[in-house]
């Protein structure tokens, strides 16, 4: 059971660490006559792509496999690192599996990102989609809508349009992946000493790489082998991390940060594909039930400017409800987002004194010693303070 | 010393009353005069809103850019880093919440607190943070007044974007009568939105001046003057006035022949926002070669006026939620921005592009190497990209400029004398 669970583990730490186009195509031909629409960070409806007979796969930057050799004449130095990246795989002949690509508004490099991507890959057509940044009355219909314009260019790219039938179908199968993603979270929150942060983190992106059944498949023979781990509690203290919604850190990173003492409870790591709290309504009115589910049972994010209350009371929240003792900010590095957040972050924790830290990461970064140095200290000062 | 005595002096005379002008409302305002204010942005505002309650419209960037220009924004700045936003933020923002928590106080007047937090969202990513950021250290309502992006082939917005838009634009005047106790008068707002119609018209034909050649002003530099006006006083009659003087002003020198400089020696295409700390500066750099702007997309951030929008009085509402979709630069891709400047380059007549990089804006400048290269490999415009910052001090190293525009004006007139050569 349990060594069965970690090969599990050894095949998503593999498939992450195969390069990008390798697995794209293998997840193409391994489905065949499906089309594959390559998702950029932060969330994608990704039932939409599903219920039209599409394959979403996600496409999170270039990880600290592949060098820059192209991209960085095109995006300046300031500019995040997932941009390039993303760009780079294209450069490279990396996407040539993808049939679609699909952007949303998260920040203004992302934004031109969408419009250098159309120039410089003809064959690859960019959906962007705009959601809602006014979660008022007026969002609903507007959101409806936009989810029918993606539809309309998904059917015709498949050829195959979604129908209500295939949407509740693909709505009860993403509940049902996103479900076993939270109940991993639950896990590591209750015991983190059974889940650590690198192996949930490979568990979940790997779903973002395979299809949702075999996704599903995956977790569901992992959740009960993992729940049964026999494994000790270290003296660690527990820590929430936050500000890695896009870009994402590299694992050595995470498990650096855990080894320096802490054991991270809860994080914004691939946000987008767990974006929900609880269940999209599985009847009624399908794209109704998305949008709804987007305005009114979506986790919050430094993407998403939900003005009915104050992104730091969410993270208060949680640091409360998880018994959490201190936060990480870890933000990847010109991530304009996740740097704003910071500032109110950390002034709503330094209200609430609750001890935090902040870091910054590169998904490329090899070096992690200073890291583990800071965590180390960081850790040390709370522990024997 | 290159320019030309009395060169737009009237216009630049009546540019200062006006914003002194409009500085001393606010500083009033700050001092209780009971005039109501609401914080808003410059991306396609819709100040013609605004204006029809009497509401003060006050625009956090454009006080950042006076800051910048007088520099007197990096102490604020530091402010800003201190309470925790980082080196790598966008300045405008760090300038004005340093300013903000800090007094409120500027050389050029007091900015009064806000009655509104009005985020007109249009483009601009970082406006979302910006204001939600204000909104968290002050206790005025807030809107979000979401514009979808640009995102169809065609460029244009949908049936339900201009739906979307025009139903938040009524909870916005439904939020603005609660705030100042008045009814909306659509009569009023008829007017304003007249008044904007014909700046706009008239604006637009100032534009169209500097297809001349000379050009009369320009387009990068001068604009500015006419800039500030045209986001702060919008829809007012002394703007309306202002424009028409401007444009009298301007045509005298376009059919004089008069220009900015004693010589055009190079018309060019400037993208991208002005190093506000060093403006002087970066503008005797292209003065020098005899390098005029004739077009600049910067320009175009608050309208786009030079392609025929114009605000109509018959659909007020409808043709504030255009030009707030549709008719202004930063609501458009990225690709549709290339195609703006392939225009100029083509119909303003220009030699060379060159790409001002700011750090700041990524709106502006992320991907601006790809910008660079569709024009030089694909469309074989000769182009400069130099990169500083638009408000931060910090970033602008001098001399790496200066080397970078004197090589690239010195290839461009080796080019020319050899393509003089060969036509002989
Ligand atoms: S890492 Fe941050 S700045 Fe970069 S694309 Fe993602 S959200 Fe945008
Ligand atoms: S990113 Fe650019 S447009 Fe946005 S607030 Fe900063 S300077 Fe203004």
């Amino acid at each position: 059971m349990t060594e069965a669970v970690q090969e599990s583990i050894e095949r998503c730490r593999e498939l992450l660490a195969a390069p990008f186009g390798d697995v794209a195509g293998a997840l193409k031909r391994d489905h065949p006559g499906s089309k594959l629409v390559g998702c950029f960070p932060v969330y994608t409806p990704a039932e939409l792509i599903h219920a039209s007979g599409a394959l979403p796969i996600g496409v999170i930057g270039g990880g600290n496999q592949i060098e820059i050799a192209h991209a960085d004449s095109r995006f300046q130095s300031f500019v995040c690192s997932i941009v390039k990246s993303s760009l780079e795989l294209g450069l490279t002949q990396r996407l040539e599996a993808l049939d679609a690509m699909l952007f949303h508004s998260i920040c203004d490099p992302a934004r031109n990102l969408a419009s250098v991507f159309k120039r410089n890959f003809p064959g690859i057509p960019v959906e962007y989609l705009h959601l809602p940044q006014n979660m008022g009355p007026r969002a609903d219909g507007y959101l409806v809508a936009e989810y029918r314009r993606l539809l309309l260019a998904l059917g015709e790219l498949t050829g195959t349009p979604a129908t209500d039938a295939s949407l509740k179908r693909s709505i009860a199968l993403y509940n049902r992946a996103r479900g076993l993603v939270r109940a991993l979270y639950r896990l590591r929150s209750e015991a983190p000493e059974k889940l650590s942060a690198a192996d949930c983190y490979v568990l979940v992106r790997a779903g973002t790489l395979i299809s949702v059944e075999e996704h599903v498949a995956m977790l569901e023979a992992a959740l009960p082998a993992l729940d049964a781990r026999p494994a000790r509690p270290k003296d660690r203290i527990r820590v929430v991390l936050e500000g890695s919604f896009c870009e994402q850190p590299p694992l050595e990173l995470l498990e650096r940060i855990e080894e320096a003492g802490c054991y991270l409870v809860d994080d914004d790591f691939l946000l987008g594909w767990r974006w929900f709290r609880s269940d999209v309504r599985p009847h009624g009115d399908p794209l109704r039930a998305m949008a709804g589910a987007y305005l009114h049972g979506s986790v919050y994010s430094g993407v998403k400017h939900d003005l009915r209350e104050p992104k730091a009371k969410h993270l208060l929240d949680k640091v409360r409800e998880l018994r959490a003792d201190a936060v990480l900010i870890l933000a990847a590095k010109f991530c304009e987002p996740a740097l704003f957040d910071y500032a109110l972050y950390r002034r709503a924790l330094d209200a609430a004194a609750i001890p935090h830290l902040f870091l910054e990461f590169e998904e490329k970064m090899w070096i992690f010693d200073h890291v583990r140095t800071e965590v180390e200290t960081f850790v040390e000062s709370m522990l024997f303070a | 010393m290159n320019e030309n005595p009395g060169y737009q002096e009237q216009m630049h005379l009546l540019q200062k009353e006006m914003m002194g002008r409009y500085y001393a409302e606010l500083t009033a305002a700050a001092e209780g005069s009971g005039q109501k204010s609401a914080y808003m942005l410059v991306s396609g505002n819709p100040v013609e809103l605004v204006r029809a309650f009497d509401l003060l419209p006050v625009f956090p960037e454009v006080n950042a850019l006076q800051l910048a220009v007088k520099k007197q924004a990096l102490p604020f700045i530091q402010k800003a880093e201190e309470m925790g936003y980082s080196i790598d933020n966008c300045a405008y923002v760090k300038a004005d919440i340093g300013c903000f928590m800090n007094g409120r106080k500027t050389p050029f007047g007091t900015i009064p607190l806000p009655q509104l937090i009005l985020c007109n969202y249009v483009g601009c990513n970082v406006y979302l943070q910006w204001f939600e950021h204000l909104a968290e250290y002050d206790p005025a309502p807030v809107f979000n007044l979401d514009i979808p992006f640009v995102r169809t082939d065609s460029g244009e917005p949908s049936a339900e974007d201009v739906t979307y838009v025009v139903r938040q634009l009524e909870d916005l005047v439904a939020l603005c009568e609660r705030i100042t106790g008045k009814k909306l008068d659509r009569e009023k707002l008829r007017r304003i939105v007249e008044l904007s119609g014909q700046t706009g018209e008239l604006w637009s034909k100032i534009k169209a001046l500097t297809q001349r050649s000379p050009s009369p002003f320009d387009a990068y530099f001068d604009s500015v003057t006419l800039m500030a006006p045209l986001y702060c006083l919008r829809g007012t009659e002394e703007c309306l006035r202002f424009f028409e003087t401007a444009y009298a002003e301007l045509l005298a020198k376009a059919e004089a022949g008069v220009g900015p400089l004693p010589e055009e020696r190079f018309r060019v295409v400037i993208e991208g926002p002005p190093p506000w700390p060093y403006l002087r500066t970066f503008r005797d750099m292209f003065s020098k070669w005899g390098a005029v702007a004739v077009a600049s997309t910067y320009s175009t951030v608050g309208g786009l006026w030079e392609f025929g929008f114009r605000h109509d009085p018959d659909r007020p509402m409808e043709s504030i939620a255009s030009h707030m979709l549709q008719w202004n630069l930063t609501n458009r891709n990225f690709l549709q921005r290339y195609e703006q400047i392939r225009r100029y380059l083509e119909e303003w007549s220009a030699d060379a592009l060159v790409i001002h990089s700011v750090k700041s804006c990524r709106l502006f400048s992320a991907g601006q190497g790809d910008m660079r290269e569709y024009f030089t490999k694909e469309l074989g415009i000769p182009t400069l990209l130099v990169e500083s910052d638009i408000e931060d001090p910090r970033y602008f190293s001098e001399a790496q400029i200066r080397n970078r525009v004197d090589a690239f004006f010195e290839s461009l007139e080796h080019k020319r004398a050899v393509a003089a050569q060969t036509t002989r």
